[in-house]
C-alpha cells in the first residue's frame, strides 16, 4: 500500500502507511511560528485523540499547541528534536517530524485534506 | 494582511517593512514588524555582532515647552520621582510616572534639549500619558505629542561608525547623551540609548524623511532590519523591564529594582506621587522583588508561569520569559518572595506540568556594552 499524506486545518500533516502515521507541522506553520527552540512531545504509548492536544512547540515568541490529526497511540517520537528543535524550521516535513502514531480509526482520515485542498486552504488565509 | 486591520495605524516605514518581507502584527494600535525573513534569532545575533535598524515610531514622543527649562523640570518633578532639575542640556535620563500608591503608570526617557524637555514613552500608554501630562502640567506649559516625527533605533557595536559615515561625529557623545545632528543632510535628534544593552542610537526624524534615512542606513552592508521579536529577546537579556509585564501600575520602583530612579534629594524632599509608599518600602523593604531567572533545559517559561520553592509552595510569578539566543537557554524576569531573591538561589518554575530548576541571576543576563567616556 502506498504512502499518502493528509493535512489538518491546524497545519499538521500526517503521512500514513498502513496503520502507522508520521506526524509533523507544515511549512506554513513553521513560518508562522518562527524560530523553534523547544518541542514538547508526548511519551511513547500515550493515547491521543483527533483534534486534541498532542505536543507543544515553543518558538522564541510563544508556545503553540499541536493537535493530533487522528486518534491513536504514540509508537515513536523524534528524539533528535530535543537537541535540534530547529529541524522543525529547516525541514518540517522531513527531519522535523514529531511522532509516529498507530491509527485507531483510519476512517478519521476522511475528515482531513489532501495536498491540493490544503494548498487552497492556506492560500485563502494570506 | 493589512486589510484585516483597518483600524491599526501604520508608521512612515510601513511600505518598507512590507518590501523587506516583514511579518506584521498588531501592537499597541499599530501594525508593526515582529520579524523579517531572517528570523528573530538571526536578527538578535546580528544586533549583538554588527547593528540592526528598528522602527520604533509607534512610541510616544512628547515635547514639554513654553517656559524656561528649569521651570519645566520643576513641573515634571510633580509626576516623576527623579531629579529633572539637575539634568544637564544634552543629557537624558530614565524615569517613571508613579501613581498615588507608588505603582508605575509608565516608564519613560526625559531629555533636556536646552529650551524644552523631550520625553519618549511607551506606545501602549502614550495617549494616557499625554492626557495625564496635559491635565497636570497643561495649565502651566505646552505639552505636544510629536506626531510628525518617526523614531528609528540603530543598535549594535558598529552603530556609531555608521552614523559617522553619514556625517555625524558622535565620539564625544556618551551613553544617555543627546543632540541635534544632520545625517546625510537630514536634520535628526539623536540620543545614545536604546533597549538592547548595546551601544546604539535612537533617532528622531521627521516622518517625511524617515524612509530616506532608513534606506540610507539599510544600504550599509552590515546594517539589517530587526523587528519587535528581537527587540524583546535583546531587552530581556539586558535585564530591561517592559511596562505592562515586568512593571505595572500595581508594582513599585522598589519592587522592580528601579529605586535608583528616585533621586536622593527627591527622597529627602518627598512629596512626589506615591512617595509615602515608596519611601516606606525603601527603608523596610518589600515582600517581593523582581529578579532574573536562568532555567535549565530548553523549555522557556512565559508570563504567568508560577515560581515554586523546593516544597512546591508558590513564591512568585514570571512576568516575561524567552529563550536567550546569546546564552542558548531560557531566561525570565519575575517577582519572587524577598527571601528567595538573592543571586544563586535555586527555585522551581512550573511550565504546564513540567517543573524546571531555575537559578536566581543578577541582572543583566548579558553584559551591557554602553558607550561611556
Amino acid at each position: 500500500m502506498a504512502k499518502k499524506t493528509y493535512y489538518t486545518i491546524e497545519h499538521e500533516w500526517i503521512e500514513v502507511e498502513q496503520d502507522i502515521g508520521t506526524v509533523g507541522i507544515t511549512d506554513y506553520a513553521q513560518k508562522q511560528l518562527g524560530d523553534v527552540v523547544f518541542v514538547e512531545l508526548p511519551s511513547v504509548g500515550k493515547k491521543v485523540i483527533q483534534g486534541k492536544d498532542m505536543a507543544v512547540v515553543e518558538s522564541v515568541k510563544a508556545a503553540s499547541e499541536v493537535y493530533a490529526p487522528v486518534t491513536g497511540e504514540v509508537t515513536a517520537i523524534n528524539q533528535d528534536l530535543s537537541k535540534q528543535p530547529d529541524q522543525v524550521n529547516k525541514d518540517p516535513t522531513g527531519k522535523g517530524w514529531f511522532v509516529k502514531l498507530r491509527l485507531s480509526n483510519p476512517t478519521e482520515l476522511s475528515k482531513l485534506m489532501d495536498l491540493a485542498a490544503y494548498q487552497k486552504f492556506i492560500k485563502g488565509l494570506s | 494582511m493589512s486589510s484585516l486591520h483597518p483600524e491599526l495605524q501604520r508608521t512612515a516605514l510601513y511600505q518598507l517593512h512590507m518590501e523587506l518581507g516583514a511579518k506584521m502584527v498588531p501592537f499597541a494600535g499599530y501594525l508593526m514588524p515582529v520579524q523579517y525573513p531572517a528570523g528573530i534569532i538571526a536578527e538578535h545575533h546580528h544586533t549583538r555582532n554588527k547593528a540592526s535598524l528598528f522602527d520604533v515610531s509607534h512610541m510616544g514622543q512628547i515635547k514639554i515647552s513654553g517656559k524656561p527649562v528649569v521651570q519645566l523640570a520643576r513641573l515634571l518633578e510633580k509626576i516623576v520621582p527623579s531629579d529633572i532639575s539637575a539634568l544637564q542640556v544634552g543629557r537624558q535620563r530614565y524615569s517613571v510616572f508613579t501613581n498615588g500608591q507608588g505603582g508605575i503608570e509608565d516608564d519613560l526617557i526625559v531629555a533636556n534639549l536646552g529650551d524644552n524637555l523631550y520625553l519618549v514613552v511607551n506606545a501602549a500608554n502614550k495617549h494616557a500619558d499625554y492626557e495625564m501630562l496635559q491635565k497636570k502640567l497643561g495649565v502651566d506649559c505646552q505639552v505636544t505629542m510629536l506626531q510628525n516625527m518617526s523614531l528609528l533605533a540603530l543598535q549594535g557595536p558598529i552603530a556609531a561608525d555608521i552614523l559617522q559615515r553619514l556625517g555625524a561625529d558622535l565620539r564625544h557623545l556618551p551613553f544617555m547623551g543627546c543632540q541635534h545632528v544632520e545625517l546625510a543632510s537630514i536634520p535628526c535628534f539623536v540620543a545614545r540609548s536604546g533597549y538592547t544593552g548595546e551601544d546604539g542610537f535612537e533617532i528622531s526624524v521627521a516622518n517625511k524623511s524617515a524612509l530616506t534615512l532608513a534606506k540610507l542606513l539599510l544600504n550599509f552592508e552590515h546594517i539589517k532590519p530587526a523587528g519587535l521579536g528581537a527587540r524583546d529577546t535583546l531587552r530581556l537579556e539586558a535585564g530591561l523591564c517592559l511596562h505592562g509585564q515586568d512593571i505595572t501600575s500595581l508594582t513599585t520602583p522598589v519592587q522592580a529594582g528601579l529605586e535608583w530612579v528616585i533621586s536622593k534629594n527627591r527622597r529627602q524632599a518627598q512629596g512626589f506621587q506615591g512617595s509615602s509608599v515608596i519611601l516606606e518600602q525603601l527603608t523596610k523593604g518589600t515582600l517581593d522583588k523582581l529578579v532574573g531567572l536562568r532555567l535549565s533545559g530548553r523549555l522557556p517559561a512565559r508570563q504567568g508561569s508560577p515560581v515554586l520553592d523546593q516544597q512546591g509552595q508558590i513564591i512568585g510569578t514570571v512576568t516575561s520569559g524567552t529563550f536567550s539566543p546569546t546564552l542558548e537557554q531560557p531566561i525570565a524576569l519575575g517577582y519572587i518572595n524577598q527571601a528567595f531573591s538573592k543571586p544563586d538561589q535555586e527555585v522551581i518554575v512550573q511550565v504546564r506540568d513540567q517543573k524546571i530548576t531555575a537559578i536566581v541571576t543578577k541582572l543583566p543576563f548579558v553584559s551591557h556594552r554602553y558607550y561611556r567616556i
